[in-house]
């Protein structure tokens, strides 16, 4: 199923010329509309002229994070204030929120957008689509509300919290989709086994998560204890919010809304492109976008992009799911780390639970990370003996997975903090 | 079905087009919208031959027609309605129209010609009733439906047409406007160019917004229409007092 099959399945030569046509005139858009770019175009000596394939995009500069924070709250809008009916920030995962804003017809591809991934991840005006996203400033919550409403589904703006209301209303209503961060999935679920409620008494069939990074493993956890069918979806509020990728049901990659977004992906250190099919930082630039534009954003995550068909039609190419965030990745010891590698180990452990938390001290000149593990309680009633083979697995695991050894200290179930947002995993001494 | 990519045209030293791209699909409405000067004109003009680019690519069904005189474009399939319609005013409506006919002609379809003829008689059911008048006798909007309908004697896969409402009272724009929608559900492909930016927009599927000969802006038609900047340019409308 397709929400816009002319677009999705579009031909690969006719969708670069449609590329080449926005970026043209986007790139005319923000050199006469915003002095940002005009500034940056002119310190290099560029002109909107000047471009003559998608290729030469390269030749522009980066628009970075801070960026947006030297031009908060509305310096890079393209648009006057008057023609913007609707303002988002960022999470603020990274430090202070960036603004950015929305006309009319951005708010309209914007739902046609998250109708797209909703589309492909199997919901349809059949759905009843429960929104546990926190309704805000977020971009999460009214991206998905907005979508799901362009499908024709029911919505629930059910917003984060209250899981134990959460579930009652996933009851009630016979919710048939759940929209949220994959972690806040997983605080659902397992509140729902803590009440005793069994997942056959509910109507769930589809999951849709996003917003963070996570594993595999957790998908299959998730689809398990829910019993759905669970799909990833991207995006960023600096770009649009969801709606930016989506996986199909072949669960196999997120489809780019290529139409929308040109993608480069880069060595975050040489800000080469890398070659083709390789990991690196993704880098964005809006092709319709009418207030806020962007131009080569570094999104400081980490994927690489697909270039094989898929076997569900869509042209668009793939990324695989955002394996961390450069924000996120560790240094220990000069070994690159991403929490979700851990969670991936301790995913496949028995006897751990899925919750987890880093702590990174600085001892001397070494790195020292330490990895918080909630065990299940029945190991805590058996012997030592079992409690201290199951912490030398998880060491085992951890130092093959990762190339470092790590300390590792089991936990009792539920000390660890919960989250109804964006999962905070890491505790880095080291900045402190 | 036509691809521009990149294309450059100067009057002499003057540049007027910046490389400009844009496309039309099969069976696709297109408008290009601007004020006067824009760079419209010249576009189709280029599109047509009758300008050299000085850089850049026009494709037309797969095949490069940057530097094919203008015949050859046109018994390609592409025609065009010029500016201010240049119907020839001492021949009779009919003979304009089987004028247009020449490549058809040519092509050896003498039989589609009269078929063609009766179609179009069909369509501008006035032009049936002037037949044998003489062009120059008819009403401006007459003379436009007659210069649409000789180029579609050509048999065009795409026909072009440069600001057909110009200089015409509301009533016949209305009806030319009638005219190009219809030959959009025919399942023809119309590439229009014009500053009655409303009425275009309204008929057509895409649209480009053409400002000092670069594209500013592309999109569906009716997001067009919805853009506010778009409408306080192009549409005449006072978004702001709407607000107050
Ligand atoms: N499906 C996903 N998988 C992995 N990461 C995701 C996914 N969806 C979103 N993200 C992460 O969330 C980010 C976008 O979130 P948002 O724009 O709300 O703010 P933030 O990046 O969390 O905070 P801030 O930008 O203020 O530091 C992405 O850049 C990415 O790091
Ligand atoms: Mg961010
Ligand atoms: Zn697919």
């Amino acid at each position: 199923m397709y929400w816009q099959p002319d677009e999705e399945r579009m031909d690969r030569k006719d969708l670069e010329q449609l590329q080449l046509e926005r970026l043209e005139s986007t790139l005319n858009r923000v050199y006469l509309n915003v002095p940002f770019y005009r500034k940056k175009f002119d310190a290099i000596g560029f002109n909107p002229d000047d471009l003559r394939s998608l290729d030469d995009l390269r030749k522009l500069p980066f628009t970075v994070k801070d960026d947006l924070r030297a031009n908060y709250p509305y310096g890079l809008f393209a648009v006057p204030l008057r023609e913007v009916v609707r303002v988002h920030a960022s999470s603020g995962t990274t430090g202070m929120s960036t603004v950015v804003g929305y006309t009319k017809n951005d708010i309209k591809t914007w739902s046609d957008l998250v109708a797209r991934i909703l589309t492909a991840a199997g919901v349809t005006a059949d759905d009843v689509i429960q929104i546990s996203f926190n309704y805000g400033l977020f971009t999460g919550a009214f991206g998905l509300h907005y979508g799901a409403e362009r499908v024709g589904a029911s919505v629930i703006p059910m917003s984060a919290g209250n899981t134990k209301r959460q579930i009652k209303i996933m009851q009630d209503f016979k919710t048939t989709a759940l929209v949220g961060t994959p972690s806040y999935a997983m605080l659902i679920a397992d509140t729902m086994m803590e009440m005793g409620i069994n997942r056959n008494s509910l109507s769930l069939k589809w999951g849709l998560f996003g917003a963070e990074p996570w594993s595999d493993a957790m998908r299959k956890e998730l689809q398990e204890k829910l019993k759905i069918t669970a799909t990833d979806n991207y995006g960023l509020s600096e770009i649009m919010g969801p709606g930016v990728a989506g996986e199909c049901l072949a669960r196999n990659g997120l489809h780019i809304a290529e139409d929308h977004f040109l993608v480069e992906v880069v060595d975050p250190r040489t800000l080469q492109p890398v070659a083709p099919g390789e990991v690196g930082e993704l880098v964005i630039t809006t092709l319709t976008k009418e207030a806020f534009p962007m131009i080569r954003y570094r999104t400081r995550d980490l994927t690489r992009i697909i270039e094989e068909p898929c076997s569900c039609g869509r042209t668009m190419r793939r990324m695989v799911r955002v394996m961390g965030r450069t924000d996120d990745m560790l240094i220990i010891r000069g070994v690159n780390v991403f929490p979700q590698q851990i969670e991936s180990v301790l995913f496949e452990i028995e006897g751990t639970e899925p919750h987890y938390q880093i702590v990174i001290d600085r001892k001397g000149a070494l790195d020292d990370a330490l990895v918080l593990v909630e065990a299940s309680e029945k190991i805590f009633f058996d012997e030592m003996k079992k409690q201290t083979e199951l912490i030398e697995t998880i060491k085992k695991r951890m130092a093959s997975e990762l190339g470092i050894s790590v300390e590792v200290k089991l936990v009792e179930k539920k000390s660890l903090e919960r989250f109804e947002g964006k999962a905070k995993r890491v505790i880095d001494n080291r900045k402190l | 079905m036509l691809k521009v990519r990149n294309l450059d045209v100067a009057y002499g030293s003057l540049s007027v087009l910046h490389h400009l791209s844009l496309h039309v699909k099969q069976g696709e409405i297109v408008t290009i919208i601007g004020a006067n000067g824009a760079g419209k004109t010249t576009l189709l003009r280029t599109i047509t031959g009758l300008l050299r680019p000085r850089s850049g690519s026009i494709r037309f069904r797969e095949e490069e027609i940057g530097s094919l005189p203008t015949e050859n474009i046109v018994s390609r399939g592409c025609s065009l309605v010029p500016e201010g319609r240049q119907v020839f005013a001492a021949m009779p409506v009919r003979e304009n129209l089987l004028l247009g006919a020449y490549v058809q002609f040519k092509r050896g379809r003498r039989e589609e010609v009269h078929r063609d003829l009766e179609r179009i008689y069909g369509l501008f059911p006035v032009l049936k009733q002037r037949e044998h008048q003489l062009a120059g006798t008819l009403s401006g909007g007459e003379q436009q439906m007659l210069a649409i309908g000789r180029a579609l004697m050509a048999g065009p896969s795409l026909i072009m047409l440069d600001e057909p409402s110009m200089g015409l009272a509301p009533l016949i724009v209305k009806d030319i406007f009638a005219i190009v929608r219809q030959l959009g559900k025919e399942g023809g492909t119309v590439l229009l160019v014009e500053q009655n930016a409303r009425s275009a927009l309204r008929i057509a599927d895409r649209g480009y917004v053409l400002e000092n000969g670069r594209i500013v802006l592309e999109g569906a038609a009716e997001n067009l229409l919805a853009n506010r900047e778009i409408q306080r340019a192009y549409l005449g409308k006072d978004v702001d007092a709407e607000n107050k």
